[in-house]
């Protein structure tokens, strides 16, 4: 047990007092370690489930088909599962989302980070959370029976079930997402960018629209991302107000339906497990995977990028 | 415009037309931005007075203890209600101790290599999947292939699934916040690695790992898109076992505002203020959790 901290080395001893065990407590770290390695099981099993029976599925109907596709008809003769007539419901609702969202957390952020008193800012970061925490489903009960009937007043062709709906409460719910993260990248701006700008002259908005926002902007970029695919991968909202039509469509005002909705659909309409139908299910749900994955990975990246630069 | 009589002339800046138009826009500047921190706050306002305004009338004794029922003023929430605390404490007992496990193992005990780095973007990357890619995983692997059948087990390990990387990102953090000079004075007096952690970490970072559950079983139970391929929308029976069938409140009520009649919508909000209920109160008490629970160091 020679300790060796001569010469400021950044070795301990030699002996690693975490080392000492008791019997039994082997036992316990090798539980909980455990727990660590399952999290790692369930995403094999994610992948592993998506990929054997979507297989299944992509067997029967090309992949290109699937990909490329722009009708999906699973109830036509014949059947088509072109996945782009979902994709791009998907995206327009999530575009009308980020429409909404991306101002109003930004400037939620901005005000938070940069303007509010900590007494106010102790008020309303709770409160907007709370925006997160409301049910999904609520959301979706709210966009069909108080905002469609509010933009129909507005726009007199809209349909019972449309996107512009679904993607406005959308917007609603993402926003504390997009506010939290960039709040938290704002704030990690050391001081001193903001005092060297006030010493050049510059008033507080410029500090905080030229300084503050680009320096954090790979967090406010992880964040909007991070928004994005809170979006795609939203299912209640849509499966309850934005229809089940699923159409190649630009067009907000029309039923559409999205990827998430048809999964929606397709388990409220007791489809037979072991059909073609049923089994479509798991290849949207592996694109729906595929694509918030790679959403995620790069927000997470991002992420990174912005605390190692200030820390 | 120049002063008449200046105290200080040499200090005073005089204020021009620009200066003017500078402090006008940062006034409005900052009024855009409380606007739009506004907007979200007015909609969750309008949000909670809709459902009050339809569902309020609705609340009765006779709804919370009836069954749903093709005759919308007859039917009731029961089933649901008592599904959606079957999974809570089912969920709470899958999902609490593994969880805060994998949070301990990663923070005081994991090495750090390439394998507890892929764990920690694997939960990172967990936290972000789709919830109704849950639903599908727990209809596949826990209804279809471990043979539990479309029950609340199976419901509950989905929405566990849901759960598990939201409480280990918060339990992580509070474990972290616990400062190495408190493990270190424990190693110290000759404790083990699990007597460190059980006895000196654990103690002071419990409130923000209890707040990390709440929040996320609070998530998880107004969840119905995991729930969507494994349960049924509308039960006629309450659930008596984890073996049985099972409906939850958000299924109850996504199935009744999906029909067209305007009284089922009216049973929809009643519902959702019954759901609200239990989320907001839960979130509140983790608020207080959290405000009774916070170590200075």
């Amino acid at each position: 047990m020679t300790a060796t901290t001569i010469s400021g080395r950044r070795q301990g001893p030699a002996t690693d007092l975490r080392r000492r065990r008791r019997p039994g407590e082997t036992v316990i770290e090798l539980l909980l370690a455990l727990c660590g390695i399952l999290s790692v099981g369930t995403t094999v099993a994610i992948v592993g489930m998506l990929v054997r029976d979507g297989g299944a599925f992509f067997g029967e109907i090309g992949v290109l088909d699937f990909l490329f596709g722009t009708t999906w008809q699973p109830k036509g003769s014949p059947a088509k599962y072109g996945v782009l007539a979902l994709l791009s419901g998907t995206l327009l609702v999530a575009t009308i989302a980020l429409l909404v969202a991306v101002p109003l957390g930004l400037s939620a952020a901005i005000y938070l980070s940069e303007y509010a008193r900590p007494r106010a800012r102790r008020i309303l970061k709770p409160m907007l959370e709370v925006l997160a925490g409301v049910p999904t489903v609520v959301y979706g009960f709210f966009a069909l029976t108080w905002v469609t009937p509010q933009l129909k007043k507005i726009f007199p062709d809209i349909g019972v079930f449309n996107a512009l709906a679904a993607g406005l409460v959308m917007g609603i719910m993402i926003i504390p997402t997009i506010a939290s993260v960039s709040e938290d990248a704002m704030r990690a701006v050391p001081q001193s960018l903001r005092e060297g700008a006030f010493g050049l002259g510059a008033g507080k908005r410029r500090v905080a629209v030229r300084v503050v926002v680009p320096a954090a902007l790979s967090g406010i970029a992880a964040g909007i991302i991070l928004g994005v695919s809170r979006a795609v991968g939203e299912t209640m909202i849509v499966a309850v107000a934005a229809g089940a039509t699923p159409n190649l469509t630009a067009d907000p005002l029309k039923s559409v339906q999205t990827m998430t909705g048809y999964i929606a659909s397709v388990a409220g309409g007791e489809g037979a497990r072991g059909t073609t139908d049923y089994s479509s299910i798991f290849a949207v749900g592996l694109t729906l995977f595929v694509l918030t994955l790679i959403l995620n990975l790069i927000s997470v990246a991002l992420v990174r990028r912005f605390r190692q630069v200030y820390q | 415009m120049t002063l008449t009589a200046p105290r200080a002339p040499e200090r005073t800046l005089q204020r021009t037309s620009k200066d003017g138009r500078r402090v006008a826009g940062e006034r409005a500047f900052q009024l855009l931005l409380l606007i739009g921190l506004g907007i979200g706050l007015v909609v969750l306002g309008v949000l909670l007075y809709t459902v009050a305004n339809k569902g309020g009338g609705r609340l009765s004794s006779e709804f919370m203890n009836g069954f749903p029922s093709r005759r919308a003023a007859k039917a009731g929430i029961k089933p649901a209600l008592y599904g959606s605390l079957w999974l809570l404490g089912l969920t709470i007992v899958i999902a609490v101790p593994l969880s805060i496990g994998a949070a301990i193992w990663l923070e005081e005990i994991a090495p750090r290599n390439w394998l507890t780095r892929l764990i920690e973007v694997n939960i990172a990357n967990l936290a972000g999947v789709p919830s109704i890619v849950y639903g599908i995983l727990a209809a596949g692997l826990f209804s279809g292939l471990l043979g539990l059948g479309d029950s609340l087990w199976t419901g509950a390990f989905a929405l566990s699934m849901l759960a598990f990387p939201v409480i280990v990102v918060a339990a992580r953090e509070s474990i972290r916040a616990v400062p190495p000079s408190i493990r270190q004075g424990a190693y110290a007096l000759g404790a083990t690695r699990w007597q460190v952690t059980r006895r000196s970490v654990l103690p002071p970072s419990i409130g923000g790992v209890v707040t990390g559950c709440v929040l996320a079983l609070s998530r998880a139970i107004g969840e119905a898109a995991p729930l969507l391929l494994v349960a049924v929308t509308a039960s006629f029976s309450t659930p008596n076992s984890p073996g049985d069938v099972f409906s939850a409140l958000p299924l109850q009520i996504y199935s009744w505002t999906t029909r067209p009649q305007v009284a089922f919508q009216v049973n929809a909000a009643a519902a959702i203020m019954v759901l609200l209920g239990i989320v907001l109160t839960v979130n509140v008490i983790a608020i207080f959790i959290r405000n009774r629970s916070q170590v200075r160091w």
